[in-house]
């Protein structure tokens, strides 16, 4: 094949180079976007099953018995909190000012896992104390559906930081971290967006 | 020409599809009640509407496939033509003509063929509570006190209430026949009203396919006489078995191929409480397991016994 | 150690498969055998596992496409010869729990392991050529994407030797595929394979999206783009809306089976029409996302082999977005018994019959496209008329039972499982076929043989017609779908007629294979020279066939519709350039397949609850990802000096080739 040839010739590194257009960024965060989007679709599922189940508690507690607003009113500080950081690391990204990316990523961090470790003890407490898991009722279900994945998604979140700390320290501010905490900065308020509904949805409702 | 003429005019046209299938004992287009009566000329109006379109679009693919191949020089080849308003108007507008006079027939008939509308008729409607398990059928007559497994009947004339629900995964109750088929689900109670317009045994089945057992799922409709349905009922009165607790949690333990079986004695509620199975409390409630684990279910269960 | 795993796992007691994978192993193991003698194994790993190149990805998925093809026709032949002798009761050949297995992989495989493979190969193949891209947004994506659906080929061929495969239905319906009443395995099979698979489906749908609305080669508006890529753009659109609530769907079913939840459960709450639900708003817009690219397939062969341009091509692009809109409001018909009220079920029927409409347009669009043509009958075009008859027939049924109160005798039938083979061999699986015929020279360099084509199509066409119009007729007998056996033998003559159709079909799919075979021996005689053997119309017929790693050399300029067309017409075609800039390419990679080789270890071990080797498959699969972003070499230039050579080694002779030749017919004269 005569393209073999070809791929085993070529010398030439491209990166760095400035030749063509190729990756300009905006063709990631497009792709980003959309895959923002399916994902929104994935919590539009989890809610429409939620407002389905949500009263299918079979005699089971609801959420009105079990859900503590103050405690989750701490959670949602949070998570807000570390999207204004997250807001202050791209902020000084554009500045170019490398070190304080990389503390306010890790601020962000901190308040991320404040998030997830308050959710996780909430979930713990749900189970073991309240006797309220997810196997007890179609309701709980789904309560455990939505807001683990929302969980989960904000932990993938972290270990995404972490890796972009590390990016940053290691290949300084190039076109590629740049891009990639542009996409992580899009996930992360866009995991805001979707607790803020959750929150509202969820929560508020089921108490009120 | 108005819609009426229309419609016979259809009716017409598709007269001879229908005396093709006819031929060949097609229940669906052989139907014995009213539902299904009208089921069939719904599908034979919507057919013949929709052939206004599908045989010229046929025709035209090959008459066109045929007439521009490209041996026949002699035909006009136009290399540059890509448009015409003209037609574009045209084959926008007759599919749209011919989806809204059937949007307009499915309107209609939709609302009349609802299978949760009672049918009207001079007769005092009998109601029969189907319930689908694994794999057969029981048949419960809350009026007359008993059930029977794989086999019913009624009174051909009179308008039949089905009460449907299953107690094991869903299913759709089927007497093809008669008409219009509706799930069978747990902890749901779904209606279809039938009537069958003369006396005959009728096939009815599972539509919907619900594991290893489902092929045998099939049970006989037997549309008889008044005499022939008293009859029936008396057969059944006069059964050695009677459908208590634990008779019903024997039943709906897995089985295929169970022959016709008759039950008397059912006590007032059961239906419900094979729906109520499902909706209630934390607790299983299952009819006649563990009778610590019963408490939700209406006490009257457990407490008939057989008389044997 | 092994969670739910042990030798019992595999089905020694079943003759069938044993002796199927007794069958599969000495194929694979001469396979093997001769790929190890040959020394092909580093060819194969460097220039096609590892490829990022979307033609070679394209070429990937239509072989898979053709593997599972026979997969999933040799369970359909097993049904109909089941059927055709399960007659007054008998018990025929297949005990229940088998023929459940071979019902619910047929339905499985041929939608997610045929017809998808072969819709996004296709789109592979040919959109970046036909927008006049060098390749798709997200090159490594793309591997990525095609080895997760291979992921998933590999969990439902396994499925078969080890352990079970869901006896549920091919859209696993709870409850019956809760624990409660499908204990063994297969479902979990189910549930990764599509969600594997389904992963891989979503990424490639943001990767074409992204492809079609930022890669198109200067000049080209979307107004301008040929109608393919205008039905693969919908098409990825309804795959991003779409396969999320497939994702959710499985995920819950999953939850319920794995975490003792209850979303679909009888009992606590659960919902099961909920799942019917979600499961239908995926599955709606996935047959569409099955027929659109075809219909640009359609499009495409009979404007280039009518020699004309297509008739009303915007009416053909707000009828494919009309269809792309309206696919997300019909699911509930695919349930109308379910007792909703009459209000809700007329909705639903009437916006499905809507959906007619467009399509109509459609169809009367290649009718007078065809019209005042000058139609070549090459196998694409035998294809796109067969294709235009059947899917008549297909979609008349199909308005058909969008009508409830039809819907209320027919659903479930064997007449459902008519109509939808009829729209998806008539319309997918035609289409498939006639791409494949169409596009091959691109992808090959050389064309396909017509005779052994011919007599495929004509035992296809006779065998389908054959197969599945009985079944109309034994859906309005009352016959109903998933039968093991049944008790009326006057059904059975149908079905003995069905089995024979299925029977040509078989013929029907050796004969393509021995087309394949064919051509391939005789390919100097059969070689593209020209790049455009059919007189194209489109961008990926200027450049050569097969066509360069790079596509283009120098990015085409658009201003029209057709413009390959107008630049044969103005003698502007083939132009060799002075000189030529270096090319950008991404590198070879072998990530996406060793990250998908650890997604199937994560599958397989979901399935067994293995659960050391599950967190090893999740761990080692985002490890692998890691080590990626890491990777700072993953592109190229292809010096100016190296495209020149290419270019020139295939312009000078084809200039001499055309001089004095009608340039819109070069390349049929050429050829």
């Amino acid at each position: 094949m005569s393209s073999a040839a070809i791929t085993a010739n070529h010398g030439v590194a491209a990166h760095g180079a400035d030749h063509e257009h190729h990756d300009d960024g905006s063709k990631t965060l497009l792709g980003f976007w959309i895959y923002l989007m399916s994902d929104c679709l994935i919590f539009s599922g989890l809610f429409a099953t939620f407002a389905v189940l949500g009263h299918a508690t079979a005699g089971g507690p609801s959420g009105k018995e079990l859900f503590d607003l103050k405690y989750v009113f701490g959670e949602t500080m949070l998570l807000l909190i570390s999207s204004f950081t997250f807001g202050l690391a791209m902020l000084n990204m554009h500045a170019g000012h490398r070190n304080k990316v990389i503390a306010w990523l890790f601020v962000t961090l901190l308040f991320g896992a404040g998030f997830v470790g308050m959710e996780v003890y909430e979930f713990h407490h749900l189970i073991t104390v309240e006797h309220a898991g997810p196997d007890h009722s179609a309701f709980l279900s789904a309560y455990f559906g939505l807001v683990g994945t929302h969980g989960l998604h904000v932990t993938c979140g972290l270990i995404w930081l972490v890796l972009m700390m590390h990016m940053v320290g290691k290949f300084g501010l190039n076109d590629a971290v740049q891009r990639r905490l542009s996409c992580l900065s899009l996930f992360w308020h866009f995991l805001d967006l979707v607790w803020i509904c959750v929150f509202s949805f969820v929560y508020l409702m089921g108490v009120l | 020409m108005n819609k009426r003429s229309l419609v016979s005019a259809l009716r017409w046209s598709c007269a001879g599809f229908a005396v093709f299938l006819g031929g060949c004992n097609l229940d669906v287009l052989s139907p014995k009640g009213d539902i299904g009566i009208q089921e069939k000329s719904l599908i034979l109006i919507a057919t013949g509407l929709m052939l206004v379109v599908v045989i010229p679009v046929i025709a035209m693919t090959l008459i066109f496939a045929w007439r521009y191949r490209a041996s026949n020089t002699k035909a006009t080849y136009a290399p540059k033509w890509s448009h015409s308003t003209g037609i574009e108007v045209v084959v926008w507008t007759i599919p749209c003509i011919i989806i809204a006079i059937l949007a307009t027939l499915t309107w209609r008939t939709t609302h009349s063929l609802d299978p949760y509308k009672p049918l009207e008729s001079q007769a005092k409607p009998i109601t029969i509570q189907a319930v689908s398990m694994d794999w057969k059928w029981v048949f419960i007559y809350p009026d007359y006190g008993v059930a029977s497994v794989n086999e019913l009947a009624f009174p051909a004339n009179v308008p039949v209430n089905f009460e449907i629900t299953s107690d094991s995964v869903m299913n759709a109750f089927f007497i093809p026949q008669l008409g219009s088929q509706i799930y069978a689900m747990a902890g749901m109670e779904t209606k279809l009203h039938l009537i069958a317009n003369e006396p005959g045994n009728y096939a009815g089945l599972s539509s919907n396919y619900s594991g290893e057992g489902f092929s045998d799922m099939h049970f006989t409709a037997i549309a008889t006489s008044e005499q022939g349905f008293e009859n029936w009922i008396n057969k059944a009165k006069a059964s050695q078995l009677s459908l208590d607790g634990q008779t019903y949690h024997a039943l709906t333990q897995p089985s295929e191929k169970v022959p016709v079986t008759y039950y008397t004695n059912v006590k007032p509620g059961l239906f419900n409480s094979i729906i109520a199975q499902y909706m209630g409390d934390m607790k299983m409630d299952k009819i006649g397991s563990e009778p610590a684990q019963a408490s939700a279910i209406p006490s009257h269960i457990d407490q008939v016994k057989a008389p044997e | 150690m092994f969670g739910k795993l042990s030798l019992s796992a595999i089905p020694f007691h079943e003759p069938i498969i044993m002796g199927t994978l007794l069958m599969v192993s000495l194929g694979m193991a001469a396979l093997l055998g001769w790929l190890t003698l040959t020394r092909k194994w580093g060819y194969l790993w460097s220039e096609w596992f590892t490829s990022v190149d979307h033609k070679r990805i394209g070429i990937m998925y239509v072989i898979l496409a053709i593997v599972m093809l026979i997969r999933g026709f040799a369970d359909a032949i097993m049904m109909r010869a089941q059927q055709a002798i399960a007659s007054a009761d008998a018990a025929g050949y297949l005990p229940p729990h088998h023929y459940d297995q071979i019902f619910t992989a047929h339905g499985v495989i041929m939608i997610f392991f045929v017809a998808m493979p072969f819709v996004v190969g296709l789109m592979n193949l040919v959109v970046p050529l036909q927008i006049g891209a060098r390749d798709v947004a997200y090159p490594f994506l793309n591997s990525f994407s095609f080895w997760m659906t291979a992921s998933g080929v590999v969990l439902v061929m396994l499925s078969m030797f080890v352990g079970d495969f869901a006896a549920t239905g091919w859209l696993a319906y709870p409850p019956l595929s809760e624990l409660k009443f499908s204990p063994t395995v297969g479902v979990d099979y189910y549930i990764w394979a599509l969600q594997l698979s389904g992963l891989g489906t979503t990424l490639s749908g943001i990767n074409f999206v992204v492809t079609i609305l930022r890669m198109r080669t200067p000049g080209m508006k979307l107004m301008q783009m040929p109608v393919f890529t205008w039905t693969a753009l919908v098409t990825n659109i309804l795959i991003v809306a779409a396969f999320p609530v497939l994702t959710v769907a499985l995920a819950l079913l999953a939850a319920d089976r794995y975490l003792d939840m209850h979303f679909f459960t009888n009992e606590l709450g659960g919902n099961a029409m909920l799942y019917v639900n979600l499961i239908w708003i995926w599955g709606h817009p996935e047959v569409y996302i099955l027929i659109l690219p075809c219909f640009g397939v359609f499009s495409e062969v009979v404007a280039t082999f009518s020699g004309k341009p297509l008739f009303g091509y915007k009416s053909m692009v707000y009828a494919t977005m009309c269809i792309g809109v309206l696919s997300f409001l019909v699911w509930l018909h695919h349930f109308f018994t379910m007792g909703s009220g009459a209000d809700v079920n007329a909705f639903f029927g009437i916006t499905t019959m809507i959906i007619s409409v467009p399509t109509g347009v459609k169809l009367f669009n290649w009718l007078f496209t065809m019209y005042r043509g000058r139609i070549r009958f090459t196998l694409p075009m035998m294809w796109t008329v067969a294709f235009m008859v059947t899917f008549t027939i297909g979609g008349m049924t199909g308005v058909l039972m969008a009508v409830p109160g039809a819907d209320f005798v027919l659903h479930n039938s064997l007449f459902l499982i008519a109509h939808f083979h009829n729209v998806i061999i008539g319309g997918v699986l035609f289409g498939c076929f006639a791409a494949i015929n169409y596009w091959f020279p691109k992808a090959f360099g050389f064309k396909l043989e017509e005779r052994w084509g011919k007599a495929s199509f004509w035992c296809w066409v006779v065998g389908f017609y054959m197969a599945f119009m009985p079944l109309y007729v034994l859906g309005l007998m009352g016959m109903t779908r998933r039968m093991n056996h049944y008790a009326n033998p006057a059904w059975q003559p149908y079905l003995i007629v069905a089995a024979a159709g299925a029977g040509f079909i078989a013929l029907g799919i050796g004969f393509m294979l021995l087309q394949f075979a064919v051509s391939i021996r005789n390919r100097a005689a059969n070689r593209d020279l020209t790049g455009d053997p059919w007189g194209g119309r489109t961008l990926e017929w200027s450049t050569s066939s097969p066509a360069p790693f790079y596509n283009f050399a120098v990015l085409p300029e658009v201003e029209e519709l057709d413009q390959f067309w107008a630049d044969k017409e103005h003698k502007r075609a083939y132009k060799q350039h002075q000189r030529y800039a270096d090319i950008h390419m991404p590198r070879n990679t072998g990530v996406g397949l060793i990250m998908a080789a650890f997604g199937t270890v994560l599958g397989f071990a979901l399935v067994w609850h293995i659960w050391w080797l599950a967190i090893g498959g999740l761990v080692g699969m985002i490890g692998t990802y890691i080590s990626r972003v890491y990777d700072t070499d993953v592109d190229y230039y292809v010096p100016g000096a190296e495209v020149e050579k290419i270019e020139r080694a295939r312009l000078v002779p084809l200039h001499k080739l055309i001089e004095n030749v009608d340039p819109a017919s070069a390349g049929q004269k050429v050829a």
